[in-house]
């Protein structure tokens, strides 16, 4: 007979830093939206270390200087209800409102989106264009790092093995900073996107001054496309969105799948980003 | 490891897995067998139940994590002999063909009923409000139309929902 599976539901962090220290084989489950898909079919994990609602780290809280702090355990529904994300950092809770439908919303936190970090994961290019600082803990104490360098590879992350994520920080954005977010899926509700990203554009005097554009499910990570950030900057609106197009260009070398051939979501992913810039998202 | 849980109201407990499947629990361990299995993998909501008063897919939660909670199923829906006003409405709309999506859409949609999901919206965008609420769960044989039906008969009939 296979030994049981061990379970620990820790009280706090510091207990759960201490269990993921100790047993960093185990499994830590938050949702499960992720890691309890086919679970029938899955190899048993030798344990499970149980964050669902642990104290202290599903909150969502305001930051220093005007930012936001969202905790690991923040499920989609708390996301995409909440006022002050939906007011200033909007591509998340368009992207939080659109992950699969009520009973993924229920369950699914951001700290298993940021831990799975899979190319098709909806808040991660919001995440990369509001410039989000994903913050860790370990016995050994806190660190934070950019999402630009979080996701090191196809669904790998820059995560130890004794660490847990604890947050995204969301640092205030610039005056006349405009926010757009699209996810392109087979339907409305409840699909895989096939394409998705996110923009934070700020235009002075109707010229674009500094732009960062993030898209998914167009490489093995969710990525910024600088090529188009350098092509816009200081471009009237419409000019930019012209240039964007013509910066798309080469820049990304999407997948090709079930879901979608590349030469189409190449074709959407350059109208995307070029109607970020036109206004028309 | 024992977990102790409430189950419709009632205290119940099981002898199970940390990383069994809730619905396997209900079904296999507790005997509530209303819950269906569809696709065990989270995408169609057939074994949709109220998990601390939010409706989640049994088969994408552990077990362990159930321990302590409260949860409510498709045979817990009803106030004894008297169904729930979406099950009464199913019924007389002909919302359920070969009923194996049936008990999810109807814990889904008492959800939606009871907690007043719908408040707010304009008659005019009820129909598409109800088929976005209800988008994860999926049912092969009505064509939906029916069940979304149902769904606004039992609205009226709940009342300023
Ligand atoms: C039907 C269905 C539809 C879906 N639709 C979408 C969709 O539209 N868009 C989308 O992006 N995703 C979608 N998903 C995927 C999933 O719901 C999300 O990725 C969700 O955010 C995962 O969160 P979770 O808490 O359930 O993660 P879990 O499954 O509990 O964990 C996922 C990973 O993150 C790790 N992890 C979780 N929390 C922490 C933490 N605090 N510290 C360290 N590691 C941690 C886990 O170890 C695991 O590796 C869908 C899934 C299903 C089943
Ligand atoms: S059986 Fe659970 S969602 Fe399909
Ligand atoms: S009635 Fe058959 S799947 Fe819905």
């Amino acid at each position: 007979m296979t030994p049981e599976t061990a379970y620990t539901r820790p009280r706090d962090l510091a207990e759960a830093l201490a269990v993921r220290a100790a047993q960093p084989s185990w499994m830590v489950l938050a949702g499960g939206t992720d890691l309890m898909v086919s679970a029938i079919h899955k190899r048993v994990p030798a344990g499970i270390l149980d964050l669902w609602r642990l104290p202290g780290v599903g909150a969502i809280t305001e930051g220093a200087g005007g930012g936001l702090v969202i905790g690991a355990g923040a499920t989609w529904l708390e996301i995409g209800r909440d006022a002050r994300v939906a007011k200033a950092w909007s591509p998340l809770a368009l992207a939080a409102r659109e992950i699969g439908a009520l009973q993924i919303q229920a369950r699914g936190t951001l700290g298993g989106n940021i831990g799975t970090s899979s190319p098709v994961g909806d808040s991660l290019p919001a995440l990369l264009a509001l410039d989000a600082e994903i913050e860790v803990a370990s016995v050994r104490g806190r660190r934070r790092v950019p999402y630009a360098a979080w996701c090191t590879g196809y669904r790998t992350t820059a995560l130890a093995a004794d660490e847990l994520i604890v947050a995204a920080h969301l640092p205030p954005l610039a005056a006349g900073t405009h926010l757009a977010w699209r996810k392109v899926g087979t339907r409305r509700a409840q699909s895989i996107s096939k394409v998705m990203g996110a923009a934070a554009m700020r235009v002075e005097c109707g010229v674009v001054t500094d732009a960062r554009i993030a898209l998914g499910a167009v490489a093995d990570r969710p990525i910024r496309i600088a090529a188009v950030e350098q092509a816009v900057r200081g471009l009237a609106r419409a000019a930019a969105a012209e240039a964007a197009r013509a910066a798309m260009r080469g820049a990304i070398r999407p997948i090709d799948d079930v879901r979608s051939s590349a030469s189409y979501r190449d074709l959407v992913a350059e109208n995307l980003v070029a109607r970020f810039f036109s206004g028309m998202i | 490891m024992k977990i102790e849980l409430e189950v419709n109201g009632q205290p119940r407990t099981a002898e199970v897995s940390p990383w069994a499947r809730l619905l396997d629990v209900l079904r296999e361990d507790l005997r509530l067998t209303g819950t269906k299995e569809g696709c065990g993998e989270g995408e169609c909501g057939a074994c949709s139940v109220l998990l601390d008063g939010e409706v989640v897919n049994a088969c994408i939660v552990a077990a362990g994590q159930c321990h302590g909670r409260r949860v409510v199923t498709v045979e817990g829906l009803a106030r004894g002999e008297v169904l729930h006003a979406v099950q009464r409405a199913l019924v007389a709309c002909g919302g359920a063909q070969c009923g194996i999506c049936t008990p999810g859409i109807a814990v889904c949609a008492a959800h939606v009923i009871d907690r007043k999901l719908l408040a707010g919206k304009p008659v005019a965008e009820a129909r598409a409000a109800v088929r976005e609420l209800l988008a994860g769960n999926i049912c092969r044989c009505t064509g939906y139309q029916l069940i979304v039906d149902a769904v606004l008969v039992a609205v009226d009939e709940v009342g300023d929902s």
